[in-house]
């Protein structure tokens, strides 16, 4: 299958453009299925773990609430403040939504890893155009002239740009140990000798890794950005219609796309006895998925200044300590 | 390169926004998130109590004390009639007198659990929120039998209380007694301990004894500041004497024995309505009153202890049937007044534990 979708680094055909974009829909509406029901799964979820019952009135068990949500968002009037900055504000939900759908590209999702990428710099990739999302929630959140969304915006890049470095420092970990930043081989590389995820030999850097995801996802305890009780809604107060509906897809989409880089990083992806890989994966992912909202449901939110201290004084050195440690071990046995 | 041009922003925290708790204003002036200046901006609430309270007679005055604190209508009812009955030097059955307590009591858990959820929901828990607000329903509910409202009651009359107790309805409330207890626990598992949730109330908000009495606080605010007085204990009016509890007092005067203090405050509070279940007597809850009531030409002045510190009614008679004026000492509105200098220097975050921790009600800062 490698070779089949070899066009990424060659010059473009036909049959490549085709492909792309074949491969591109398929994702495009698999994701949003994806994004649907996690939103669902997440009310019901909560819901549960609250003593409430979440959404039951639409369709069989409230199956279809976030579709009749979604088409509400569509069909509403797009409204764009007088005092905004029109062309920003327009712009950064898309900015803010695009870097989180082509993170997809790397991610596999199956051992035949149909309509996705293999590269050689996936983790790079990934962590790359993640970042970008920053852009739009801060142009987003200046664009809207509110002062609400302005301190949320501040706010966002501020722990977006904190906790990339003790995300990326924690994977390096696994990149060292994998010696490749491709995610297919550093799935392979789980799969055989010595037939152990990386969860075990990278504890240390998986916590890192979980705690900065959490962070980047904007998910609680970390969600100062859209602090309901200091900032009304933060950076997309004065965003409504499907504008804001782009902004709360970007966020659903990173969320199932970080669940999938932290199951195939330390869980193996694909992997697993018995059943389909994809079916493993989907486990896994939602595994993950549930861990967010478990979180969600838990905790408070933690305060900007400690926020920021955490990631530079805690995260960081830990994830260089568990990197030093990767790279001397690796180099003790080998 | 020149120096970055910084500019001081105006916000306004409210009158429509989340974490003021109803219609509270705050006027904040920001650097980045740091608050220069707050200046709280009350009055969106304001119906005129106390002035509408000169057209009416005293038993007509009761159901609008229900709406001051919406949260404790029946502490608010006792107040008002406390002091007609003080005023008026009337007796009041033993059995009215013990409902009144478990009441009251009752309204002071059901008070500090929205605390509880509200509080947390600041902070960006959601879960405590709906916990809290399931155990205040039974509570709700037990009111909902004794007086047919699940929030203004209306319940207590000078001289006693409106209706006796439905059937079965002590024997509920003694079995709720243990139930909220151990809910209490689960409330410290899940919320105390949380180190998130420390960091962000320890050491926040601080103000010492001295400052808290030269603001006249009162309540949960100033014996947080372990400065040891409770109406209850100090003045006791009704039948406080009877009852054996604690009063809570904190340590540092922060966020956190605040929230500690409302907390062991549940507890007392059961603890009450406890003993006044086992030694409730059967008789009358209406004790004989004139037709209509009359204070005698005067100044009459008594406080009890309510929900938020010290709920006074101070009352100017003519000797009429209606007062010729009549002042609520307001707890929640006293509070309020330290918050300025509570909030300079602190960051956007901190405005709203510390907001929060002072646990005012608008219905009451307003009236």
């Amino acid at each position: 299958m490698a070779d089949f979708f070899s066009w990424v680094d060659k010059p473009l055909d036909t049959h490549a453009v085709l492909n792309m974009i074949i491969g591109a829909v398929v994702i495009l509406a698999f994701i949003l299925g994806v994004v649907t029901y996690s939103i669902y799964f997440q009310r019901k979820l909560i819901g549960w773990m609250q003593w409430r019952i979440g959404p039951n009135r639409v369709g069989p068990l409230g199956l279809l609430q976030t579709i009749a949500d979604v088409l509400k968002l569509l069909i509403k009037e797009d409204v764009v403040p007088e005092k905004a900055d029109r062309n920003i504000f327009l712009i950064a939900p898309i900015l803010a939504f695009f870097p989180s759908f082509m993170v997809l590209a790397v991610i596999p999702f199956s051992a035949n890893h149909v309509f996705t990428a293999y590269s050689n710099v996936g983790v790079l990739y990934y962590i790359a155009l993640s970042a970008m999302t920053i852009i739009g929630v801060v142009l987003g959140g200046w664009a809207s002239n509110n002062k609400y969304s302005l301190i949320g915006g501040m706010r966002s890049a501020a722990q977006m740009i904190s906790y990339e470095v003790p995300l990326a420092m924690s994977i390096l970990g696994v990149v060292l140990m994998a010696g490749s930043m491709n995610l297919v081989n550093i799935v392979e590389a789980q799969i055989s000798f010595p037939y152990v995820w990386y969860i075990v030999p990278q504890f240390l850097g998986f916590c890192v890794f979980i705690i900065s995801a959490t962070a980047e996802l904007s998910r609680t305890p970390f969600d100062l950005p859209e602090a309901e009780s200091e900032l009304v809604s933060g950076y997309n107060t004065e965003y409504s219609g499907f504008r804001f509906a782009f902004f709360y897809l970007a966020e659903y989409v990173y969320l199932f796309a970080m669940s999938g880089l932290g199951a195939t990083l330390y869980f193996g992806g694909w992997s697993g006895p018995f059943l389909p890989g994809w079916i493993w994966f989907g486990i896994k992912v939602t595994c993950f998925i549930f861990f967010f909202f478990w979180l969600q449901a838990t905790m408070p939110r933690i305060r900007t200044d400690q926020l920021l201290t955490f990631a530079w004084k805690v995260l960081i050195p830990l994830s260089i300590v568990n990197l030093v440690l990767t790279a001397v071990l690796k180099y003790l046995l080998h | 390169m020149g120096e970055i041009r910084t500019e001081e922003m105006l916000m306004n925290i409210g009158p429509q926004h989340p974490s003021t708790h109803g219609v509270l204003r705050v006027v904040v002036k920001v650097d980045g998130e740091i608050i220069k200046e707050a200046d709280p901006v009350v009055g969106y609430l304001h119906r005129g109590t106390e002035k509408l309270a000169e057209d009416l007679q005293y038993t007509q005055i009761i159901p609008y004390t229900d709406r001051m604190d919406y949260l404790s209508s029946m502490v608010n009812n006792h107040a008002i009639v406390n002091a007609v009955e003080r005023a008026m030097d009337l007796e009041v059955p033993e059995r009215a007198e013990y409902l009144r307590i478990i009441v009251v009591e009752l309204n002071r858990v059901m008070s500090h659990l929205v605390f509880l959820g509200t509080y947390l929901l600041d902070l960006g828990a959601m879960t405590p929120f709906l916990y809290a607000f399931a155990d205040r329903e039974q509570v709700v509910d037990f009111f909902n039998r004794l007086c047919g409202a699940r929030l203004t009651y209306n319940y207590m009359r000078v001289g006693g209380v409106k209706w006796d107790t439905p059937d079965g309805w002590l024997d509920d409330v003694k079995k709720f007694v243990p139930y909220m207890r151990s809910q209490m626990g689960m409330f410290h598992e899940l919320v105390t301990g949380n180190e998130i949730f420390l960091e962000r109330v320890k050491g926040i908000g601080k103000f010492d004894a001295e400052t808290a009495l030269n603001y006249a606080m009162s309540g949960i605010n100033l014996r947080s500041t372990g400065f040891n007085w409770d109406l209850r204990k100090n003045k006791p009016y009704s039948i406080y004497d009877r009852f054996d509890f604690n009063v809570i007092v904190g340590e540092n005067g922060d966020c956190f024995d605040r929230y500690m203090c409302h907390m062991n405050e549940i507890m007392e509070s059961l603890k009450i309505v406890e003993q006044a279940l086992e030694q409730i007597p059967e008789g009358p809850v209406m004790g004989k009153v004139p037709k209509i009531l009359r204070v005698p030409a005067g100044e009459y002045y008594s406080a009890i202890e309510g929900t938020r510190g010290e709920l006074g009614v101070y009352i100017v008679s003519e000797g009429k049937d209606k007062p010729y004026r009549l002042k609520f000492r307001r707890p929640s509105f006293i509070n309020l007044q330290l918050l300025p200098q509570q909030l300079k220097g602190q960051s956007m975050a901190n405005l709203i534990a510390i907001l929060g921790a002072v646990d005012i009600v608008l219905g009451e800062v307003d009236a």
